[in-house]
């Protein structure tokens, strides 16, 4: 009976889930292991890999030139992070809070500009901002200002492109979370004569929290990697994490130095889901 | 607080959240809006606007670089749709429905291309293709691209899938079908629709992905994404905008028949239900 079993379950399970289960260990366990591995060797003198342990990679990210880069991620993903939360929020409850119908279809409206390729759109920001575009052209029509503004190649500007395209990333998690929130709860708790502040900050935050750790992960973990909006909207003058490791794959051929850099932010994205797993699934996670 | 008080005070608060939405979706859609009116936009490069033209629409097709990217990225996204869907379909129902060792460590191998920052992902291949020899081109973006989709597609089959189809399949082998016949007749309908919108999830990540694209592509010619990340320093032309908005009508229209079928196929299904 048990080797009946053994037989029926086991091809199936092999032949179902072997391909994907071979897929991830070839294309990501092996891979990761391996750019851990390099960080921990040297650079030759051209630009190879010397397979020799040594720290130095670690050792140069505390260079003030690369620890500024860092530091500079950092504050750029947590401000993107911290204003598509307070953005996106509010929107994510006016969404919830519409009948089903109507609910699903501005869930969608949200989604299609996504469609469009990300890098055209961060280059409408370029052309609307850029010195004789149209922002320009208004607020000097207007009187507003003398002479055009830079705008073009600006942290500011990377900042609009790194909001916009994240926003909708941190407005998904938000919406499900709010829109299973149950009524009777806060039903509840106003007949009990809480003031509706009172029923928000003690019921409707406290029980979206999942949601909106959610969202936090999903901003702030591509913004601190991205380099393709830095790229279109800064012009090579701002710099980024995602800049640097691409930098040192690409023409500065330093491979140590990049897999230590993308070490950092396999650690900080690990930190981050292990707190995110303290109160919630992971499987919970609206990823999609 | 008297009725048409409250009643005013609702009002008030309906109409600054709409007035909010509002603001958040014009925030969203002119980066949309700008990018389509700059593909009717009088100039060689986009600098400022220049008066109106249709010009672009038929241009573009002779610029060799760009129809050449675009098919790059086609192929590819269609190649690595379709294996993405294979191995998530097959992958999500033995992830469900079987237990083995190590499944708890695929679960989680699957969520790391999701969270990890694409750049460290696309790094990683390039290191290991580097290092086993493996050629930098078609394959290797392949393969970048289906080890990101497969995850999304496994994620979202995997949430289709209920507990009491397997009491149907279990049916469809005591009458005699075997595996693959339940598979097609029995299992596969009942996922259809987490199948379909994986696909969809496939081809849009795979058609609009820079980074991997970018990374894995070696010396030789790449994806349209990465000729557009290219032109970032000398300007996007305005036939790229124009390529832009046909693709992004196609998928707009391709999503609203999708969604007129689903209706249609659920209307007929009720009525179907009630005979």
């Amino acid at each position: 009976m048990k080797k009946n079993k053994f037989k029926q379950n086991t091809l199936p399970a092999l032949a179902m889930a072997g391909p994907v289960s071979l897929w991830m260990i070839l294309f990501v366990t092996l891979p990761m292991l391996y750019i851990i591995y390099i960080s921990f060797m040297s650079r030759g003198i051209f630009g190879d890999v010397v397979y020799e342990f040594s720290l130095d990679s670690y050792k140069t990210l505390l260079d003030s030139t690369y620890f500024k880069v860092i530091v500079k991620s950092m504050k750029a993903a947590f401000i993107t992070t911290l204003l598509c939360i307070l953005i996106g929020y509010p929107f994510a409850y006016y969404i919830a809070k519409q009948p089903k119908e109507v609910a699903s279809k501005l869930i969608m409206l949200v989604m299609i500009p996504f469609w469009t390729n990300s890098l055209m759109r961060l280059n409408s920001w370029l052309l609307l901002f850029q010195t004789s575009g149209p922002v320009n052209n208004f607020l000097q029509n207007a009187g507003f200002i003398d002479s055009p503004i830079s705008f073009v190649y600006t942290d500011g500007l990377v900042m609009i492109g790194m909001i916009t395209n994240m926003l909708p990333f941190a407005v998904l998690p938000m919406y499900s979370s709010i829109e299973k929130l149950s009524k009777s709860l806060l039903e509840a708790s106003a007949d009990l004569g809480a003031s509706r502040s009172t029923t928000f900050f003690n019921i409707t935050l406290p029980l979206t929290f999942p949601g909106i750790f959610s969202s936090i992960i999903l901003v702030f973990i591509p913004s601190l990697g991205i380099y393709t909006v830095t790229d279109m909207l800064g012009g090579g003058k701002v710099l980024y994490i995602g800049n640097i490791i691409k930098n040192q794959f690409g023409a500065i051929r330093n491979w140590p130095l990049g897999a230590a850099l993308s070490v950092l932010l396999i650690v900080i994205t690990g930190l981050l889901i292990f707190i995110y797993t303290r109160f919630a699934k992971i499987e919970d996670m609206e990823v999609v | 607080m008297s009725i048409s008080k409250k009643r005013k005070r609702q009002r008030m608060e309906e109409f600054i959240g709409t007035t909010y939405s509002i603001a958040i979706y014009a925030i969203l859609y002119i980066p949309v809006l700008v990018m389509m009116m700059f593909s009717f936009n009088n100039q060689r490069y986009n600098y400022y606007w220049n008066g109106f033209t249709t010009q672009w629409y038929t241009k573009l097709f002779s610029n060799s670089a760009l129809i050449e990217s675009l098919w790059y990225s086609v192929v590819i996204a269609v190649l690595a749709t379709i294996i993405s869907v294979t191995i998530g379909t097959i992958g999500a129902l033995g992830l469900k429905k079987y237990e083995f060792r190590g499944k708890k460590f695929i679960n989680e191998m699957l969520y790391i291309p999701i969270i990890v920052p694409e750049i460290v992902m696309a790094v990683a291949l390039l290191v290991i293709f580097i290092k086993v020899g493996f050629a930098l081109g078609m394959g290797s973006i392949l393969i970048g691209h289906c080890t990101f989709c497969i995850p999304y597609a496994v994620v979202t089959i995997k949430g289709r899938i209920s507990g009491d189809g397997y009491s149907l399949e279990e049916a469809s082998m005591d009458l005699g079908a075997n595996r693959i016949q339940t598979f097609i007749n029995v299992t596969l309908p009942s996922i259809m629709p987490g199948v379909m919108s994986a696909a969809f999830l496939s081809f849009t990540l795979s058609i609009d992905d820079v980074v991997m694209s970018n990374m894995l592509a070696g010396a030789k010619n790449s994806t349209l994404p990465v000729l557009i990340l290219s032109m970032n320093k000398s300007g996007v032309t305005p036939d790229v905008n124009a390529l832009t908005t046909i693709m992004i009508l196609i998928i707009v229209i391709a999503m609203v028949l999708n969604n007129l079928i689903k209706n249609a196929l659920k209307k007929r299904k009720k009525t179907e239900e009630t005979i």
